[in-house]
């Protein structure tokens, strides 16, 4: 217990709170760089992910990809990067780009998939264009689970982000790697909690930007089914809407 | 006027869906397509708004092939009515109900107020405009499919099995709502079913497919049941059968008319 | 290459180091999340709150866990069983989820028609519920044993030995081809469990024909777990 304590009076310090490396900036590092990684990568994989799902065309080459892409150690991945591109931001950015794909093309694309062949049939013979069909139909209908792949994709982020600090100056990693080589547990321990309660609360909020993206019309079949139907296996796909919600 | 030349439809696995179909649908009445499944009904319905491009042969709108036509246009030109009703589950009824409208540069406001007028049209309650598809009964749900694929005011509606997935009393209903709209509307409607009575019930015209994607048999309820193409028809019918089969027989003077089983039919009105 | 030829043992006694992490963590996480999986799915109210307690077990980045572990378990941050018992943390939050849904998809008629030529409640779980999910669990675990296998080598930066030493000490020596061993050696490692669970997976599951359509949805699970 007075470890914990130790990291906590660590934490408290008002001499963490100032000065060049202080809590504050290590914090706004973190979310810099977090932020950076999720835009590149979301404007590189979101386009790929929704044409796959939209057409059905390359799922096979996607999924192998994006499997390969995790089998990856990032360590490794991060390391290599850093050998070749030397000290800096460059290679965490790269390597955080690399592993923030495959959650985003996965979500994306199922996101599309999980909307009913049916329900995108019927558009089609309305008269919408293909980009009427996507942007009116399949985004609006498939945004839990592509906001879904975007929750996963920031946690690997955030994670990501404080191994980073092992390569670069950035980041609460940095509390992490330096408590370690002066063997301070304290500022380890300071450092490790700041981050679990970072991602936990970006975790937090998209849990609700996820429960707001459920359409409306879509949340009121649920709720009914919810009631009438026996436990089945949920045919969509990303972490459901229900969850911490009994029902 | 609709017509099919030569039409044939090959899917890339090598399904023969339509086999060289001669068919011309006459304007403003109602022909319905009928047969078992995977006869092909809805793989010809489909290609008229071009959602299916036939591999061989032509289909013709009032003398124009639609290959020639852009098919996004054509599409919003023409009705589609679908079993599942196939409604936007994330909009309103109203806006499903206005979508088309809408995708051709409507302003909101007249088309909203089509639609409210739409839903009279196919005796839904307005209340129901604000109301999400899945709030809504199988039956009106499939009216409000019917009320979209008015909506533009199409010349032509294609109705896929659109009381399939209805009970019986609930389907019984919108097969009269349907008589009553084609009344007062006379469109020229092409429906397809796998339900003999509903075709013999609304179809002017009746074109019984075959397995294989081709047709036994086009022509009116009272033509075939008096003159079936062949034992196919006869059988699919049920001519020779069951409650079609009706016979007179005499009790206490008066003639009555009973089925195959000898249930009573009625009495001979003379 | 040649750096490989002179360091093999180094690599061999490594691979060892990373298997004696890895597998009793993949064990111990699909032991422990069998049963917590059969609770979420046979009691509804318990599910809410288990498969959001694993999301938050999941969120947690695994360097901070690491070293905030210490504070529960009295172990040291370097030791191997901490991070054993944070792998096996990592695992359980990915199982659980999938084993409730493999629960899940056991159809209630067959469940029913075994309660009718009656089978007991135990008997019932191990002689029918349980190898119908199996398929459903298998899909689980060779996920958790792709992500136990890459996440072991997080350890190395604070000095846990594994095949992640390849790359701490690849990097300060400047040696890429250690690096680059490292990573080649990982993937083994997973590609190779893995296969492995799959083969002991049609051992005890002779009647299971892994289909062209199954092997997709396992694929699928992979998403799945990702998008989670
Ligand atoms: N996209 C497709 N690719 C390959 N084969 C298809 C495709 N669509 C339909 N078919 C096949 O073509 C045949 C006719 O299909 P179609 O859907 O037109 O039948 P249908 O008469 O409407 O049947 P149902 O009453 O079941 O709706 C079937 O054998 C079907 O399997
Ligand atoms: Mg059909």
């Amino acid at each position: 217990m007075n470890l914990l304590l130790d990291g906590i009076a660590w934490i408290l310090d008002p001499a963490n709170w100032t000065g060049v490396g202080s809590i504050p900036e290590r914090i706004a590092q973190h979310l810099a760089i977090s932020a950076t990684v999720l835009v590149i990568s979301a404007l590189i994989a979101l386009p790929i992910g929704t044409l796959v799902g939209h057409t059905g065309r390359g799922k096979e080459l996607v999924v192998t990809v994006s499997g390969g892409l995790r089998a990856l150690p990032t360590l490794g991945l991060l390391t290599l990067l850093a050998l070749w591109l030397g000290i800096g931001l460059q290679a965490p950015i790269i390597a955080l780009v690399v592993l923030a794909l495959p959650p985003l093309l996965a979500g994306a694309y199922s996101g599309l998939e999980s909307v009913d062949r049916r329900t995108v049939d019927a558009a089609r013979a309305m008269g919408m264009r293909e980009g009427q069909i996507i942007g009116k139909v399949e985004v609006p209908l498939g945004m839990p689970i592509i906001v879904g792949g975007i929750r996963s994709a920031t946690l690997q982020i955030i994670a990501t982000a404080t191994l980073a600090a092992y390569i670069a100056d950035d980041g609460l990693g940095r509390f992490i790697f330096a408590g370690l080589k002066t063997r301070d547990y304290a500022e380890m321990l300071g450092g490790s909690i700041l981050v679990i309660l970072l991602a936990l609360a970006i975790d937090g909020l998209f849990a609700i930007i996820q429960r707001l993206v459920v359409p409306a019309g879509v949340r009121a079949t649920r709720t009914r089914e919810l009631r009438s139907r026996p436990p089945r296996p949920r045919a969509v796909v990303g972490r459901p809407i229900t969850e911490g919600n009994p029902e | 006027m609709i017509e099919f030349r030569g039409v044939t439809k090959q899917f890339p696995d090598g399904t023969v869906a339509v086999a060289g179909v001669d068919i011309v649908v006459p304007p403003r009445k109602t022909t319905v397509f009928v047969g078992s499944s995977g006869s092909g009904k809805t793989t010809l319905l489909r290609m008229i708004n071009r959602m299916v491009d036939p591999t061989a042969g032509q289909v013709l709108i009032d003398g124009t092939d639609v290959a020639t036509l852009e098919p996004v246009g054509l599409r919003r030109g023409i009705g589609y009515v679908m079993q599942n009703s196939g409604l936007l589950p994330h909009r309103k009824v109203i806006d499903n109900v206005a979508t088309v409208p809408l995708l051709r540069g409507e302003k909101k406001a007249v088309a909203h107020a089509r639609a409210l007028e739409l839903l009279d049209t196919v005796g839904l309650d307005r209340s129901l405009a604000d109301k999400y598809p899945s709030q809504l009964s199988g039956g009106q749900q499939q009216r409000v499919g019917v009320a979209r694929g008015l909506a533009v005011d199409p010349n032509i509606l294609l109705m896929d099995e659109p009381f399939g997935a209805v009970d019986p009393i609930v389907r019984a209903e919108l097969q009269q709502e349907l008589l009553r709209l084609q009344g007062e509307l006379g469109k020229t409607v092409v429906f397809v079913t796998h339900d003999i009575d509903e075709a013999f019930l609304l179809g002017d015209q009746v074109v019984i497919m075959q397995h294989g994607g081709q047709i036994s048999q086009a022509a009116s309820p009272a033509e075939i049941l008096a003159n079936p193409a062949d034992d196919f028809v006869a059988d699919f019918v049920g001519a020779n059968r069951g409650k079609r089969a009706l016979h007179l027989t005499e009790v206490d003077g008066r003639r009555i008319v009973v089925d195959d089983d000898g249930r009573p039919a009625g009495v001979l009105a003379s | 290459m040649n750096w490989l030829w002179s360091n093999l043992d180094l690599v061999g006694e490594l691979m060892l180091t990373h298997l004696a992490l890895s597998v009793p963590a993949i064990i111990l996480s699909f032991v422990i999340s069998v049963p917590i999986g059969w609770i979420a799915h046979r009691y509804r109210w318990s599910r809410g709150v288990l498969l959001s307690l694993c999301g938050l077990l999941y969120a947690i980045p695994s360097l901070a866990l690491l070293i905030a572990l210490p504070i529960v378990t009295g172990q040291r941050t370097t030791s191997p069983i901490n991070l054993v018992i944070a792998l096996t943390l990592y695992g359980i939050a990915v199982i659980v989820r999938t084993a409730a849904d493999a629960f899940d998809a056991v159809e209630p008629d067959v469940r029913q028609s075994a309660t009718a030529i009656g089978y007991s409640a135990a008997g019932r779980f191990w002689g029918v519920e349980l190898p119908l999910a199996g398929p459903v669990l298998l899909s689980g675990l060779r996920v958790v044993i792709v992500s136990t296998v890459s996440l072991a080598t997080i350890g190395a930066v604070i000095g846990v030995q594994s095949l992640g030493s390849l790359f701490t000490d690849g990097l300060q020596r400047g040696i890429q081809a250690e690096i680059i061993t490292g990573i080649v050696a990982t993937m083994v490692l997973a590609i190779g469990l893995d296969w492995a669970s799959v083969a002991i997976g049609r051992m005890l599951m002779p009647w299971w024909r892994p289909s062209a359509a199954e092997r997709r949805r396992t694929l699928d699970r992979v998403e799945r777990v990702d998008a989670a």
